[in-house]
């Protein structure tokens, strides 16, 4: 298969970076997005150019490392996959692909493809734990029963990879997503409801600071996540958030 | 106004809400207005009630006038903040992929129907308001049918009644569906809910459509 | 300077970890804010460790080279955690936890060390769940558990399958609530380049910020290395593309043994490399062996047709098919250990029954599975009379339940169906047993430089039972290393901040700076990647699922030239000041082109098979691996002297006083 790449080139985070046109040849369909970036990068690094950095790490799709926007969606054209299990077989001769990084205020480029996405860091230090020791001291796993409907929601919302997906798809670069999958994960579990007042104006304090975009519903981000997180969760935060704030 | 409410949610939230009162008078003037179809006499009750009624006039007007004003400001504001979000854009950007046209493009759709309101304000609230306060005439409890039907001799009025109406229909399919979720109502009712909320989306602009046409080709 | 002692305590088995934690010295909490530690790794070793710490008080500084600590690679692992809860009621315990580990391992690992694993088994789970980690439950509410390769036993604990996601999502948070209290500073986007030493002790790093190529110096009071292991040496692996040795080697070349570089864990279930392009395996969990068969056709000919594509496996009859593990092991049949699993699938492969192009896959079939739970399914349901396609439906269902997000990330790979096809797997490099050699107490040779999870050797011995890695990287974390590390700690409370211009700290700047520059300034005539694949090559075919004397000699002196050549001709494109994928790589594979080689001699020294090492000349007629107790019941811990191959073996012996060595039999 051959194909045209158009991939964002920027040397660091205070350069001003640029679209490149790469063409490629000999990309099999059997090759995951990021081996085809592998190729070319070997032919780069041959040529004596410099190769296209792009952040990856566990290529099985859940370390939540590999973000690329890939011809105007994050992960590329496939559902429920990350880039790293987007095959090339999605894709067909002749093609041409628009590479770029993951865009938002709040994720500024590192170099080329690669974006800080501390900013997701920040919102769980700010309450998404349970604040218990960690000392062994803890009562028996089984002492506490948990509806199993309520174990797996909140399993389902605890899946998210924080890949960023959801803020790049979302026209607005919103983290709601993203946020009330945390927030949401503790809400639905005893062990959560302590602290839970706290823990939803605090996380949401700090999304906001980082300067992500509202919430208008589009549902862009469920439709990208490669985990498939609920927009349910969102609706969660949102009344998780109104009722701790009216107990003020 | 976006500094008052200041977190993210809670401004989704006062949107959502306003969104919904709104939603709640398109009703009631739809109501009203489908009169002036079938009934012309209870038309013009009814519009005497509401334009003479004191609870109408100095409560539910200033809320609703309000309401209209912070929805629109409110929307402008989130709009502009929600730009700044991202600083640089795509090259490419596929939302088709992943969300409908009229969820991506709520300010233009709203913004249409901003432009509307000067509209229609121009031709009925502003020549009631002259007509009342300003030339102080006595009351007419059975002017209202023939001033309203006046209005849609014109066909270009009519024509941008219709535009608008459609613009409204745009925005109500997402956005009434879209204040549930924001108000935290994701549930298992939700589908039924979203059905309600197209069904009324597509038939209230149509009947508002079906009142202008209707009025446009009785003058004719 | 090196301390090569077990220490490990004296008693009763049962009661040494009790005792030894009322013996060892504390250290005040006033004290312990004077007092800084320096986590490498963010892992669930790294994590849990760093949490734990500062929690008690000690001021910690993180280093991961990943965005966020949350993507070390402990967040892949699938099946599940161990913990002798005996919630099931099948009669487990903590002495059947450790009996299994230690079997599982082949008599080679530590006793005491093992049990006390099994010990704190039970009290991970509860941390967890007091964590608000969602592990999988029942209608009743309680937890589930599920039954792991190599034991008799329903001990293992698990949220779908991403159960080391969960985990490490755990121990991030409670890493998360010490950065809000500004207990642990956090460096991300950091790689350790160099252990610092300063009167012989562990005092810092030098670490390069991978963003801005700055080399910095962090000072300690001590260092735990919680780096992982060093699958990756083989290129082709399970593990993540940044794992890597560098920090491990680096406190090797300053001091610490190496443990039994040679025992590797080669992974049963994975899918079979597809082309020359592959970059990485892909595991699926073991926990498949659970409802999976095993399988590859009887008759050469349809192994060949089915590779050709003439013939489809589903088309060949109960008969027609050869159940190997099943035939072999009647008594663990598809859940035999890894190890003994993946040398049957080589072995099948290798006589020519492989099932997909390359010739190096075997089948794992879930239509037996689908059926069995099908008929349940119908049967609690009220449905006495289902139909065939019924219970195929209701059964799919069940299977979906269990294993839905491995069947979907299969056919997103392979673009099969394993619902409707039985799925293909090889085979792969997975975890290392070996590592940095370590005492009871979790230190290496070097004083005040500590080693917890992948990166040490302690507790798996030759071999890792399935769902063991998670319980043993938290086991360290949490309820081992925070304390015992408080003994060496307790002489510190007076020494005051450890300063970073001391002559020791210059001398390894310069050492990393000069390292730096030799390979930015090499002739430039193959990428990272070419030596890379060529290592792994040698180490696949020479030191992988099978050795021999012969080939492990070649393997030494290919490994040496291939290093030569790297350092001359390597090609780093860029600077080294700002963000470089291929000097980080660079770096990486320069350490395990050294590692390779003492692998490799390690394992050419050790006569016998054991466990993930299996020596050719040392088998069975049957095939099966030959221990010798007499000689090789020792941990092989390698002290570095210049040259890799010149590494000076040291022995620990080992005691076993609570267990019986026995051939392993899964028959």
């Amino acid at each position: 298969m051959k194909l045209t790449l158009k991939i964002w080139r920027q040397e660091n985070a205070n350069a001003k970076g640029k679209m490149v046109t790469y063409p490629i040849d000999g990309v099999e369909g059997d090759m995951s997005f990021l081996e085809m970036l592998d190729v070319l990068n070997e032919e780069l690094i041959n040529k004596g150019e410099e190769p296209v950095e792009f952040d990856h790490d566990c290529r099985e799709g859940i370390c939540g490392a590999c973000s690329l926007q890939i011809n105007g969606e994050p992960h590329g054209p496939d559902k429920l996959v990350t880039t790293c299990q987007l095959h090339m077989r999605s894709f067909k001769d002749g093609d041409t692909i628009v590479i770029e990084p993951f865009r938002a205020k709040a994720f500024p480029v590192v170099k080329d493809l690669i974006v800080d996405r501390g900013a997701f860091d920040r919102i769980q230090q700010a309450g998404g734990y349970v604040s218990v020791n960690t000392s062994g001291n803890t009562i028996d796993a089984n002492s506490i029963p948990v509806n199993k409907h309520d174990a797996d929601d909140s399993f389902a919302a605890a899946t998210c990879i924080g890949c960023g997906a959801c803020v790049a798809a979302c026209k607005n670069a919103s983290a709601m997503l993203f946020t009330s999958a945390k927030v949401s994960q503790y809400a639905l579990l005893p062990q959560g409801q302590v602290e839970a007042t706290e823990r939803v104006q605090n996380m949401v304090r700090q999304m906001d600071l980082e300067g992500f975009g509202n919430c208008s519903n589009t549902g862009a981000c469920e439709i990208e996540c490669p985990k498939g997180i609920s927009l349910e969760n969102i609706a969660r935060m949102n009344r998780e958030y109104m009722s701790a704030t009216s107990k003020g | 106004m976006g500094g008052l409410i200041k977190s993210s949610v809670a401004k989704k939230f006062a949107m959502a809400l306003s969104g919904l009162f709104l939603v709640l008078f398109l009703a009631q003037h739809f109501t009203i207005n489908f009169t002036s179809v079938i009934a012309p006499d209870t038309f013009n009750e009814l519009s005497h009630f509401m334009g003479t009624n004191f609870l109408v006039q100095a409560i539910l007007q200033p809320v609703l006038i309000f309401g209209v004003c912070f929805h629109f400001i409110m929307g402008f504001v989130l709009e502009i903040h929600n730009r700044k979000a991202r600083a640089i854009s795509y090259v490419k950007y596929n939302g088709s992929a992943n969300s409908s046209w009229m969820s991506r493009n709520m300010i233009y759709s709203g913004a249409v129907i901003l432009a509307f309101l000067a509209l229609h304000f121009y031709d009925f609230w502003v020549p009631e308001l002259v007509h009342k306060y300003v030339q102080s005439h006595p009351e007419d409890p059975t002017r209202y049918y023939e001033e309203t039907i006046a209005k849609f001799e014109s066909p270009v009025r009519t024509g941008l009644y219709v535009i608008s109406f459609i613009f409204l229909m745009l925005h109500l399919l997402h956005g009434f569906a879209s204040s549930f979720q924001s108000v935290g109502w994701n549930n298992k009712y939700s589908k039924g809910i979203q059905g309600f909320t197209k069904a009324f989306a597509i038939i209230i602009p149509l009947g508002f459509i079906f009142i202008a046409v209707f009025h446009y080709i009785n003058n004719l | 300077m090196s301390v090569f002692e077990s220490k490990i305590p004296e008693g009763p088995l049962k009661d040494k970890w009790t005792k030894h934690k009322n013996d060892i010295n504390l250290v005040n909490p006033a004290n312990k804010r004077n007092i800084d530690v320096i986590v490498i790794g963010t892992g669930l070793a790294g994590g849990s460790a760093a949490a734990t710490l500062a929690e008690l008080g000690y001021n910690v500084k993180t280093f991961c080279y990943q965005d966020s600590p949350r993507r070390a690679h402990s967040i892949a692992a699938q099946g599940g955690i161990n913990a002798s809860k005996n919630y099931q009621g099948d009669g487990d315990s903590d002495y059947r936890l450790f009996y299994d580990t230690v079997k599982g391992g082949d008599y080679r690992s530590r006793e005491a060390n093992v049990y006390r694993l099994a010990e704190v088994s039970g009290n991970i789970i509860d941390q967890c769940v007091a964590q608000g980690v969602p592990f999988a439950r029942e209608y009743g509410g309680l937890l589930d558990n599920r039954s792991f390769g190599g034991v008799l036993v329903s001990r293992t604990f698990y949220a779908k399958g991403q159960t080391g996601q969960q985990l490490l999502l755990g121990a991030y948070s409670a890493m998360n609530r010490q950065i809000n209290r500004g207990k642990i500073q956090s460096f991300n986007r950091h790689e350790m380049m160099d252990l610092v030493l300063v009167d012989g002790k562990a005092r810092g790093i030098i670490a390069r910020n991978m963003v801005t190529g700055e080399i910095e110096r962090h000072s300690a009071h001590a260092v735990v290395l919680a780096s992982g292991g060093y699958g990756n040496v083989f290129f082709l692996s399970t593990n993540a593309m940044g794992s890597n040795v560098m920090a491990a080697w680096r406190a090797h070349r300053r001091g610490a043994y190496f443990a039994n570089p040679c025992y590797t864990q080669i992974h049963p279930t994975c899918i079979p490399v597809s082309g020359e392009h592959q970059s990485k395996l892909t595991l699926m969990s073991e926990s498949l062996r659970n409802d999976g068969r095993i399988w590859v056709p009887k008759k050469k000919e349809d192994a060949i047709a089915i590779r050709e594509g003439k013939k489809k496996p589903t088309e060949l009859s109960e008969e027609e098919r050869d159940y190997y593990l099943e035939r072999r092991y009647p008594a663990f049949g598809n859940l035999v250990p890894r190890d003994v699993a993946s040398r049957a699938a080589k072995e099948r492969c290798d006589a020519g029954f492989g099932v997909n192009k390359t010739g190096e896959a075997v089948f794992l079939d879930f239509a037996s599975a689908i059926k069995r739970y099908g008929k349940e399914a119908a049967f609690s349901s009220g449905n006495k009379n289902a139909s065939e396609a019924e219970i195929i439906k209701l059964g799919k269902e069940v299977v979906e339940a269990k294993y839905g997000n491995l069947f979907q990330m299969y056919q997103k790979i392979v673009d099969q169906n394993p619902y409707e096809t039985p799925m293909m797997i090889y085979p792969a490099v997975h975890y290392t047993m070996g590592g940095l050699w370590v005492d009871y107490n979790l230190q290496t040779t070097i004083p005040g430089c500590y080693a917890a999870g992948e990166a040490n050797f302690s507790d798996h011995g030759a071999n890792r039972l399935g769902a063991s890695a998670l319980m043993q990287g938290l086991a360290d974390g949490y309820f081992v290393l925070p304390y015992t590390i408080g003994d060496y700690l307790s002489k510190d409370i007076r020494t005051g901040k450890i300063p970073t211009d001391s002559p020791e700290f210059d001398a390894a700047e310069k050492d990393v700076k000069d390292k730096i520059s030799k390979l930015m300034n090499a002739s430039g005539k193959h990428s990272v990647d070419y030596y890379h694949k060529k290592l792994g090559k040698i180490m696949w075919n020479k030191c992988g699922m099978a050795r021999n004397a012969q080939g492990l000699q070649e393997a030494l002196d290919e490994i040496k030239e291939l290093r030569e050549d790297f350092w001359a001709n390597v090609k780093v494109p860029g600077a080294a000041e700002g963000k470089n994928a291929e000097l980080e790589k660079a770096g990486r594979v320069a350490d395990f082109l050294e590692l390779g080689e003492l692998f490799a001699k390690d394992a050419l020294h050790r006569n016998e098979s054991c466990g993930g090492h299996f020596r050719e000349e040392y088998q069975t007629e049957e095939g099966e691996a030959l221990r010798d107790d007499e000689n090789f019941k020792y941990v092989a811990a390698w002290e570095y002297k210049g040259n890799p191959r010149d590494a000076q073996l040291h022995k620990e012996e080992l005691d076993f006083k609570n267990i019986e060595l026995k051939t392993r039999s899964y028959k």
